[in-house]
């Protein structure tokens, strides 16, 4: 029998839903021999602000999960990307990944959450601190998120670079905004699908697809985005631009060049405390 | 209630208010100055050495007190900053990283016990240059620059023990640029973190306020500190400028207003330079009706008038539950009356004088600001000096969250007064400024202060105190209060590189 193959609409993630972008534009993604993957959502100003605005409503609900929930909801995004194995290996094999390049991609995607969600209810032991300070006051510094983070996320590793940011800000109790690989837009949104069925709560990851030169200065300008994190070596027009747009609201930048997602360096409980407040409480001691 | 009088008054009545200036008067009880040693003039301290200016500028510092000169200082330019700059890499690339770790920490304790020495002409200086009472320079700022130096000389060989994981590194010549409210104390933030991680500093004092930055310039010198390891520049903004702006500078701290650090955050855009900003804030003391009402009256008076308000994390805004709003007032109001506002070396003084001539028009701008927004303003009626820059401690009541007298720093000893109902109410409105450097919590019972505590968006809480400070508790701000750490094992991270 016959059976027309039912192509799937690529669109963004917004909210802990799938809108089209707001301005009802389109860019065209090819797999690797140039042939029409998607109709991708090229996302607009106005795509970028609904974001932020759904992930500062999210972030107090979010940052305040404890520890535990919130690895276990990491460990849960694991668990559907491992039953979606077949759907990224469809991504990343169109996009020229060979079978075993697209394995080990998607293997160490999902260790990768696997190891930010031990991190959860640790790295609060490891870097906070109790102060011994001179006075008769107990003293104790914590880890607090810092807030809505914005995420740039690598051109050339659209799972596994993805993933790891996201997974770190997600660890320490941040939401985010996520502006995808503008060149493979298609394993962010696959993963979307797979945040959406994880119990993540909604807005709390927001993903924007569309053109990087135009939407950066919205994520970067925005009074409500408290950090900035990229690791591709941007054009230097664009690191001043981001930086000067940034020093409106004192944002936290977090730029860090990763060549490969895989080396050991490319996860570290410092992807967690980048993006973590020290917050120190004083109490006096006495009767 | 009966009237009190003289004859009726007993201090000890839980009715009756603090009246003491009607029960005794107290003697001028000033503080010596002879012992203080200050030249006519000081020049600029680069690679180990004074040096003149090369634009031969000076300009004067005045006691804000009585506006008598001082002294006078050099003004740095950009040949000046340059040659600083170069001594730094210099002692960098030099002696300063060939010591060894252990070597260089006891440099740091040394600094910190010739200090302790030293401490009351360091104290007295402090007191002439800026303003604030002997009795804040003598207690707290000069004992901390000698704690602070003490516990960051610890750290120099233990470094790798900070950072789990990590191999750190001393980041290279740190330029820094400290303000006027703590000018010691925030030089002891700045330097003492900065070598204990085997790195070379360019700090510049702020121009009303450079005068014991000098003082330990010589101290240095007297310490053996090797040359170039500390380098002194004095000038106002454009010699921060040439500093922010400098292609050898690894790494840039500043400590002052929002606006500046926005300025300077913008001027690193598209550079590598590491930066820490700890800037404004309009910290909100949150006082519960279980709250124990006159310690938290007391946290209040200190959280606003210590050191004249002029202090980032002062408690600016009080924000008071509705069922004792009354009684807070009437308390602030008559603990207020006995305070003491006149020359900063007499030991009863309580509220100095206003840092400088820029910062009493600020405060008096904002006083008009309040009444053209509709405040009710009030003032203690006390005595304030003829000459000098002295404002009256302030409450502004009957203020709304938009009002700028609630919104933006004013950094003078005016608090603003808000009630509210609910601990979510409080909690928002405590929060809702661009600041979050420091906040208040007031209440006896402790689940509640927890709560409290973690739904402020600020990087120092007190609980049931106000403005405590020790070198190894970390401090800075969330949002528009900076970025970055300083004190404590936190405060390491601004000075090394991984």
């Amino acid at each position: 029998m016959s059976h027309l193959e039912v192509l799937k609409t690529y669109k963004m993630f917004i909210g802990g839903q799938f809108p089209r972008t707001e301005s009802g534009r389109f860019y065209k993604v090819h797999n690797s021999n140039g042939e029409l993957l998607a109709n991708a959502c090229l996302g607009s100003r106005k795509d970028v602000r609904n974001a932020v605005q759904t992930a500062r409503g999210a972030f107090g609900g979010w940052s305040k999960r404890n520890a535990y929930n919130r690895g276990q909801i990491l460990y849960r995004i694991a668990e559907m990307m491992e039953s979606r194995r077949a759907e990224f290996m469809k991504e990343l094999t169109q996009i020229g990944f060979s079978d075993k390049e697209a394995e080990a991609d998607i293997n160490a995607s999902i260790d990768r959450l696997i190891y930010y969600a031990g991190w959860t209810d640790k790295y609060q032991q490891v870097f906070g601190s109790v102060n011994p300070v001179a006075s008769a006051h107990f003293n104790f510094s914590i880890l607090e998120p810092t807030g809505v983070v914005g995420l740039i996320a690598p051109e050339e590793s659209p799972l596994l670079g993805l993933t790891s940011m996201i997974a770190s800000v997600l660890a320490g109790g941040n939401t985010c905004v996520v502006l995808a690989s503008e060149k493979y837009p298609l394993p962010s949104i696959v993963f979307a699908e797979v945040l959406n069925t994880s119990d993540v709560p909604g807005g709390v990851v927001n993903i924007i697809t569309g053109k990087r030169q135009e939407l950066v200065e919205h994520l970067a300008g925005h009074m409500d985005v408290n950090a900035l994190c990229y690791t591709d070596k941007l054009p230097t027009d664009m690191v001043t631009q981001i930086d000067e747009l940034a020093a409106e609201n004192i944002k936290r930048i977090l730029k860090k060049p990763v060549n490969d997602w895989n080396a050991e360096d490319a996860e570290s409980p410092y992807y967690i405390t980048q993006f973590q407040e020290t917050k120190t409480t004083w109490h006096p001691v006495g009767f | 209630m009966n009237e009190v009088t003289k004859e009726t008054y007993k201090p000890t009545s839980p009715n009756s208010k603090l009246d003491f200036a009607s029960v005794w008067e107290y003697a001028p009880a000033p503080e010596s100055a002879s012992h203080a040693e200050v030249k006519n003039k000081y020049e600029l301290f680069i690679g180990g050495k004074f040096v003149k200016p090369s634009s031969g500028n000076y300009f004067e510092s005045t006691n804000p007190a009585n506006g008598e000169v001082i002294t006078e200082f050099a003004e740095a330019s950009k040949s000046d900053v340059n040659k600083a700059v170069k001594a730094a890499r210099k002692a960098f690339e030099g002696e300063w990283s060939s010591i060894s770790a252990k070597e260089r920490g006891k440099y740091l304790y040394r600094i910190a016990r010739m200090i302790q020495e030293r401490a009351r002409e360091f104290a007295v200086l402090e007191s002439m240059d800026g303003g604030k009472p002997i009795r804040e320079s003598r207690d707290v700022d000069i004992p901390l620059v000698a704690a602070h130096f003490f516990y960051y000389a610890g750290w120099a060989d233990k470094l790798e023990y900070a950072f789990p994981g990590q191999k750190p590194e001393a980041v290279g010549v740190c330029g820094q640029i400290i303000p006027w409210n703590f000018p010691l104390l925030m030089l002891a933030w700045k330097i003492a973190p900065a070598l204990a991680c085997g790195n070379t500093v360019v700090l510049k004092p702020a121009e009303t306020t450079s005068l014991t930055a000098l003082k330990f310039a010589e101290l240095v010198q007297e310490a053996g500190l090797p040359d170039g390891v500390v380098n002194i520049v004095t000038g106002a903004g454009e010699t921060g400028a040439e500093i922010v702006n400098h292609k050898d500078i690894d790494k840039i701290a500043f400590t002052g207003s929002t606006g500046v650090g926005k300025l300077i955050q913008r001027s690193l855009a598209g550079t590598d330079k590491k930066f820490t900003l700890e800037l404004g804030g309009k910290g909100a003391m949150i006082v519960f009706e279980d709250a124990p009402i006159d310690q938290a009256v007391e946290g209040i008076i200190n959280a606003i008038f210590f050191n004249q308000g002029h202090v980032c994390c002062a408690g600016s805004r009080l924000l008071v539950q509705e069922g004792v709003a009354d009684t807070v007032m009437q308390k602030l109001k008559d603990r207020m009356e006995s305070l003491i506002v006149g020359d900063p070396l007499d030991k009863n003084t309580d509220v100095g004088a206003i840092n400088s001539q820029g910062q009493f028009e600020t405060i008096n701008k904002y006083l008009k600001i309040a009444l053209d927004e509709g405040a009710d303003v009030y003032q203690s009626t006390c005595n304030i000096p003829e000459n000098g820059y002295f404002v009256r401690p302030t409450l502004l009541s009957n203020v709304s969250q938009s009002n700028r007298v609630v919104q933006e720093e004013i950094f003078g000893p005016v608090l603003t007064i808000q009630t509210f109902r609910t601990a979510d109410e409080a909690i928002q409105k405590a929060n809702n400024t661009p600041f979050g450097l420091a906040g208040g919590v007031w209440t006896d019972k402790g689940s509640k202060i927890f709560k409290v505590g973690s739904g402020l968006r600020s990087g120092v809480v007190w609980a049931n105190t106000y403005n405590k400070f020790d070198p190894t508790s970390p401090f800075g701000g969330y949002k528009e209060s900076g970025v970055g750490r300083e004190g404590g094992l936190h405060g390491l991270g601004a000075y090394l590189k991984f």
